[in-house]
């Protein structure tokens, strides 16, 4: 008989936190580069399974929090509180081993390998064998190896993308890139997804599409998503809470609606004279 | 050989003869998380009985319909033996149907249960659920997006067959009384209700007759030679009768393997992996196909081109010789047998046609030269006519006398004449018991001695294959009584790359005379190579040597009706090339491309009026609509150029008065 996976075994690393109580805790971070500050004494959590929003505009210290919460930059002040593990200084690749997966403002694929190849890779962490294993391709190597790709079918499957599983990225449409990192984001079967500016440059249809995949991967694998986006309408429709920043501070915290009608935030996106 | 000695008169009762003969050999594959995933037919079996008996669980009761919408899934081709299992009539509508049109055959149809494919289908449905009372329950086959839409009367496809396991489970006898129904059922019950495409007015409910549907599909399995080691790819839209009746009615009768594409985009690839020996396309499929060969092979290397072109050359020469076993030299052979190592192999393989035994193409006219290319390569293309009324086949070549001109002799079993107005007409075992619900157009469709009028106008060849004219409703006569078919002529003329478009003129004329629209792409092309400079598609349209060039093509072109006893009246004697190209902004072409007759007759009545004033020239101005949606016009003097025509027609006056 042909057993198709049931949606239970999308559901997210099982972490011990119930879905509502707070997965990522930032706590008083500050981060400077010499004399420039970046982010100044921010604080926000993010609740296991919610959608999550940074906002702000340009130059407002997004993806420099981004950066922050997946361990690319150390805050000078502060502490950063991961599934209930407080640390400062943390390197990436900790941060993938936790849990933690991201997408990139411009996309960084393996342009010259295919999707099922660039998906592929993102499971490399969740792998167990050694290379010597891996390149001996035999044994346990290989079992991991179809047990891993069962997982990437079932992603390609998720996206839609099955019709370019061996097309190599390069030649694919941005739109479709975008949908390629975010299946190897997914791969690393995430408690909380990192995307940055998940629609910059998408056309509207395009844009309709990435919002349906953020939902369905928020509903139905239970992943917490923390998203960066520009564009306004769809962050008010996609996020459950959303964390407005200008210059470096944080000014606003809360549900969209709320948000919307803050005044300090329309001033910021109007632009009023500090 | 798997066949029977005669046919069984339902579905259902195939599906277990099968499960009993071919029991482990596969019925059914879909590719699924990037596997083939297969059914055999006995587990086929068992996922059909688990979801009939769901569905008797949910309330179904005999004679409920059932609508099946979506792309091509097991499960709902299943559902259409479930349903049928349990004296149901599945209702197979088409997935892109705008709801609109959805509701409006389900409403006519008055279906209880709707089984859809995915959240897109459902939410169709749903939008329009409380306006179709009948409607009660919607099945959905993949439960994605799903999950938080509450409702009494939905669910999934799973459930409901495990309702049915559970039916089983608790009384036994349940399956045995279910296997009971299905041998005692009745070759009379409606086996399927198939609506047509609603491409002139709105979809009718073709209601075909179960033991009918089984004996056409008995004949051409026999016909084709179709047994349970065939396999095909169910690729086509489930509502179209093709597919109900190539894939699905062939398939249980002949107990071969239907395959599932993975998703509409991945046909190509899915037809590379499945090699399927039974292949249907219609003939724009196998022009995309040439064309696709025909721009890689410009991008290769120098030896690649000319191991294409010698081979194809041999291929053109003997390929459809050997494919018809007739008598080929030694030397003929061996070359052949070169290029199928060299290109034919790698081509077949790499277009997924490779273990090919019978293809068969319909709908449109095909090129003579696009049909011999693809059977030059070994590929026994075939040409069938049929219609939804016909449960598909009216008429279909034999295997060795197959020509890119006509569609075939009568297929099995078919009664075939041509009416006084030159329509077809045809009595068939898979004719049509009527429109549901419309007795009165089912009247119109019929003639008093029981004969399906086709409404295409067509007359038998010498050697007895059929030929297609046009539709009869457009078929006129010229002045003099012969017969003028204006498609016929534009067809022939359309099959010259430089023509894009024609127009034909002649009913209750002297001649016939022609409009003609040039190809931008390869006349501009002809046009560069020939050092011949232009500004605008005008003034190529209107320049001497491509007035030669055209009229090199008419010239073939009446050649060609020349020897059609039937055509050869109505030669193009005068033509024009039109000063600008037809478009649908203009309301010149409908928005699938098709000439809008009447309206050009209309809008370009001068022009007509000089083909057949004997005026060499005409200046006309005509108001043209940009992409913008800005208005312009366009002027120009149009030339009018004679023809020559041949033997058989009666002499001309007109030309003289001409000159």
């Amino acid at each position: 008989m042909n057993p198709r996976p049931s949606p239970a075994q999308f559901a997210g690393a099982d972490d011990g936190i119930a879905k509502g109580d707070v997965l990522l805790k930032v706590d008083n971070v500050s981060l400077s580069f010499g004399g420039v500050k970046a982010i100044t004494d921010i604080s926000f959590d993010i609740r296991k399974g919610e959608i999550r929003a940074i906002i702000g505009p340009n130059g407002a210290g997004k993806t420099s929090m981004l950066n922050v919460i997946n361990g690319f930059y150390t805050p000078q002040v502060g502490t950063i509180t991961f599934r209930g593990e407080e640390r400062r200084a943390m390197k990436p690749h900790h941060a993938v081993r936790q849990g933690i997966a991201r997408t990139f403002q411009n996309v960084a694929l393996f342009k010259g390998m295919t999707t099922l190849e660039n998906i592929m890779a993102g499971r490399s962490v969740l792998m167990k064998r050694n290379i010597f294993w891996q390149m001996l391709w035999h044994g346990p190597a290989l079992k991991e190896e179809i047990e891993h790709r069962e997982k990437v079918e079932e992603i390609i499957d998720f996206l839609e993308i099955e019709h370019i599983r061996r097309t190599p990225v390069g030649k694919l449409p941005y739109g479709l890139q975008k949908r390629v990192e975010l299946g190897r984001a997914l791969a690393m079967e995430p408690s909380l997804l990192l995307l940055d500016e998940p629609m910059a440059g998408m056309n509207l249809e395009e844009k309709e599409d990435m919002s349906r995949f953020i939902i369905d991967v928020n509903q139905q694998r239970g992943t917490t998503i923390a998203l960066i986006e520009h564009d306004m309408g769809v962050v008010m429709d996609l996020s459950d809470r959303v964390v407005v920043l200008d210059y470096g501070k944080k000014i606003a915290d809360g549900v969209p609606d709320v948000v919307k009608n803050d005044q300090a935030v329309i001033d910021a996106y109007l632009g009023v004279a500090h | 050989m798997a066949h029977t000695a005669t046919a069984l008169d339902t579905f259902p009762k195939y599906l277990l003869r099968n499960a009993e003969q071919f029991g482990s050999r596969p019925a059914m594959r879909h590719k699924d998380y990037g596997i083939w995933q297969t059914w055999t037919w006995r587990q086929q079996l068992d996922e059909i009985r688990a979801f009939a008996l769901g569905l008797l669980e949910l309330g179904f009761e005999r004679g409920d319909k059932v609508a099946v919408v979506g792309a091509n899934r097991p499960r709902l081709y299943w559902t259409f033996t479930a349903v049928q299992s349990l004296g149901g009539i599945p209702v197979p509508v088409y997935a892109d149907a705008v709801a609109e049109e959805m509701a409006y055959v389900l409403d006519h149809a008055g279906v209880r249960f709707a089984v859809a494919q995915d959240q897109e289908q459902v939410d169709k449905l749903l939008s329009f659920a409380d306006q179709i009372p009948a409607l009660t329950d919607i099945i959905y086959d993949e439960k994605r997006g799903l999950r938080d839409y509450r409702s009494e009367a939905l669910h999934d496809f799973e459930e409901v067959q495990a309702k049915g396991r559970a039916l089983i489970e608790r009384d036994p006898s349940a399956a045995k009384n279910w296997e009971d129904g299905i041998r005692s059922a009745s070759g009379d019950d409606v086996s399927v209700m198939l609506y047509t495409s609603g491409t002139t007015g709105r979809s009718k409910g073709v209601m075909i007759r179960a033991a009918s549907a089984v004996q056409a599909a008995f004949d051409t399995v026999k016909f084709d030679d179709l047994t349970e080691r065939d396999s095909v790819l169910a690729y086509l839209p489930l509502a179209w009768v093709g597919d109900h009746y190539l894939n699905y009615a062939q398939g249980y009768v002949a107990g071969f393997c239907m395959n599932c594409p993975e998703s509409q985009q991945t046909v190509p690839q899915d037809l590379r992996e499945i090699g399927p020996t039974f292949y249907f396309a219609p003939p724009r499929v196998f022009e995309g196909l040439l064309t696709s060969v025909t721009i890689r092979m410009e991008d290769a290397g120098r030896f690649k081109k000319w191991i294409f072109r010698t081979f194809t050359e041999v291929a053109r020469k003997y390929g459809e010789a050997i494919l018809e076993k007739r008598p080929v030299p030694l030397t003929g052979r061996l070359a052949y047998a070169l290029g199928e190592i060299l290109l034919y192999g790698p081509l077949k393989n790499v277009l997924g046609l490779s273990k090919i035994r019978v293809a068969y193409t319909a709908g449109e006219a095909i090129g003579a030269d696009l049909f011999s290319f693809f059977r030059s390569l070994g590929i026994n293309l075939k040409q069938l006519y049929g219609q939804t009324e016909a449960f598909l086949y009216v008429t279909c070549q034999k295997d060795g006398e197959v020509r890119s001109d006509t569609v075939g002799p009568p297929a099995p079993n078919v009664d075939i004449r041509i009416s006084e107005g030159g329509e077809v007409q045809f009595r068939s075992p898979g004719m049509f018991v009527g429109y549901y619900k419309e007795p009165e157009k089912t009247a119109e469709a019929m003639t008093p001695d029981g004969y399906v009028k086709t409404g295409d106008a067509g007359f038998f060849d010498t050697d007895g294959q059929l030929k297609i004219i046009d539709r009869a409703k457009d078929v006129g006569k010229l002045r003099d009584g012969s017969l003028f078919a204006p498609k016929y002529i534009e067809n022939t003329l359309k099959f010259f790359p430089n023509i894009k478009e024609a127009v034909a003129f002649g009913d209750g004329r002297d001649f016939a005379a022609v409009f003609i629209n040039i190809d931008l792409t390869a006349v501009g092309n002809w046009a560069e190579r020939n050092n011949i400079a232009y500004a605008s598609y005008q003034e190529l349209a209107g320049h001497p040597r491509v007035y030669e060039m055209i009229a090199r093509n008419v010239d073939e072109t009446n050649r060609r009706l020349s020897q059609e006893p039937a055509m050869a009246g109505a030669q193009i004697r005068r033509f024009l090339i039109l000063h600008k190209e037809l478009d649908a902004d203009d309301g010149e072409l409908t928005r699938t491309q098709k000439v809008r007759r009447s309206f050009i007759a209309e809008r370009y009545g001068e022009l007509i009026e000089a083909l057949y004033d004997g005026s060499s020239e005409k200046f006309v101005s005509t108001e043209v609509t940009f992409e913008d949606g800005r208005k312009g016009r366009i002027s120009a003097t149009v030339k009018i150029a004679e023809a020559n025509i041949y033997g058989g027609a009666h002499a001309s006056p007109v030309r003289e008065a001409a000159e």
